[in-house]
């Protein structure tokens, strides 16, 4: 490569350099000026802005190449002991799942930093289609950040991005993606089973973009494993974590070992709530909804099938934890 | 791992045989197996595939398995080709009146380390009750079979004597 040619990074995110460059060039906000948006004072905003900084120079480039299926065939036992002894787990419909090639599956997503009901499906998915089906799961760049986590890399996790996730479902890989993502994921404990995208629908348009069929799956208990009390919105807000960590909340749980958890950034130890998650018939958006589809009409259709069969998963539960 | 269960079934090894040999009924005796489907053309014998699954605990294990002996009506014998490593065996053995099945199941996860040994023994009872299960249904079936076809072989005498 020629010197003077600039950096692409393989994530799909093109140079994080050079995109900072340009924001600051656009007079725009980049990752490095959480200082200067107004979002952040004093000590505390130098503080986040540095750790803003570090976490940013962290973040993996998301190479499909990393999904190691050795790896995930040597690990399946401990998934298995966390899936089954452990949350108890249940995963139904998975014959609804296109036998092979490229399909986008869209679960509700629950239980903080750490979700159970990834581990118990990704269990369930690789046993009954085998490791060598090609399965992606797209997470939050700064779940891929976080130190002692790399390892999810080689069970094919990248960085969520419409960019990463299209360059997976042309691979023919099947990807698994969670549009709620951190909005869903600590919404409070009294409403644990409701389906909360947050209006999020660019699942959609990729599943259209890319002509591939979608397959909801929604899970319950999730939100069992901790006491969630807070989104925090308005002091991620008020922090500016938005514009630097792409984080719209600071959650607020009481969860073991911390008693009260703010930001959840470090985990915590979930409770063993047995979780239960349910697979639906494929929807071809296309077929279903004509050629040039209705974003919102199909956004409401999906969420009002996720939320009624969230619904009857939570009407067979009598107990919180013990389902 | 390796677990195995055994039980004498009132009917001669043929019978048997006819049973454990055909894919399209394991289904219908095989307990905890979710799915036992022919793989390629070839249904029966040396070299047939199988995708099957088995489930225990919250997943269902198994993958795509291959017959690696086919002794009729003795031994029937598979290894798997993908999915978690095992191996499984048909024991037909006459005796007296009747035939001694015993089912045996080899599995685990090669290079899993501590948790693997962990999850295979955790696993055990419920492949071991499994495997129980499925022998006893499978009495079941060959021996009202056995039964069906006894009743079915004196109406006809009954028929050509009237």
């Amino acid at each position: 490569m020629d010197a003077t040619t600039p950096k692409r990074s393989t994530n799909g995110h093109g140079d994080p350099k050079a995109a900072r460059e340009a924001a600051r060039k656009a007079g725009g906000a980049g990752p490095d000026d959480a200082s200067a948006d107004g979002g952040l004072l004093g000590l505390p905003g130098r503080v986040l802005g540095g750790l803003a900084k570090a976490i940013s120079t962290r973040i993996p480039p998301a190479d499909l190449d990393e999904r190691d299926p050795d790896y995930i065939r040597e690990s399946l036992p401990r998934l298995w002991l966390l899936s089954s002894i452990y949350f108890r787990g249940e995963v139904r419909g998975l014959g609804n799942i296109p036998e092979e090639g490229a399909v986008l599956m869209v679960g509700n997503h629950s239980g903080g930093n750490l979700t159970p009901d990834t581990t118990v499906f990704t269990l369930a998915f690789t046993t009954y289609f085998g490791v060598e089906r090609v399965f992606h799961q797209l997470a939050h760049n700064l779940v891929l950040s976080m130190p002692g986590l790399a390892f999810l890399r080689k069970y094919g996790t990248v960085a969520a991005s419409p960019q990463n996730a299209r360059k997976a479902l042309r691979s023919g890989a099947a990807v698994l993606v969670y549009p709620g993502g951190d909005y869903e994921v600590h919404r409070p404990s009294w409403e644990r089973h409701r389906v909360d995208f947050g209006g999020r629908k660019g699942f959609i348009r990729l599943a259209i973009e890319e002509n591939v069929p979608l397959v909801p799956v929604v899970a319950v208990g999730g939100q069992e494993t901790a006491l969630f009390l807070s989104r925090g919105e308005g002091l991620a807000k008020l922090l500016g974590l938005d514009r630097m960590l792409r984080l719209k909340v600071l959650p607020i749980s009481i969860a073991i070992p911390w008693g009260i958890n703010v930001g959840d950034m470090l985990g915590h130890i979930p409770l063993p709530a047995k979780i239960v998650v349910e697979a639906l018939p494929p929807i071809d958006v296309r077929e279903e909804f004509g050629e040039t589809p209705d974003l919102d009409e199909v956004y409401d259709h999906i969420v009002r099938l996720m939320q009624e069969t969230l619904d009857a998963l939570a009407s067979e539960r009598r107990l919180p934890l013990f389902g | 791992m390796r677990v195995y269960e055994r039980i004498t079934i009132g009917a001669p090894a043929g019978a048997v045989w006819e049973h454990i040999s055909d894919p399209g009924r394991y289904l219908h005796f095989m307990s905890g197996v979710t799915r036992w489907e022919v793989c390629g053309s070839q249904r029966h014998g040396l070299g047939a595939r199988y995708k099957m699954l088995l489930r225990v605990g919250s997943a269902e294990v198994g993958g795509l398995i291959e017959i690696v002996e086919n002794v009729e009506p003795s031994d029937l014998a598979w290894v798997s080709v993908t999915g978690v490593d095992q191996r499984g065996r048909w024991r037909l053995r006459a005796v007296a009146d009747a035939t001694q099945v015993e089912l045996r199941l080899a599995y685990g996860v090669a290079g899993a380390g501590l948790s693997g040994w962990v999850a295979e023994r955790l696993a055990a009872p419920t492949v071991r009750g499994h495997l129980r299960r499925s022998l006893q249904q499978l009495k079941r079936q060959v021996e009202q079979e056995q039964l069906r076809e006894a009743a079915a072989a004196r109406r006809a005498a009954r028929a050509q004597t009237g």
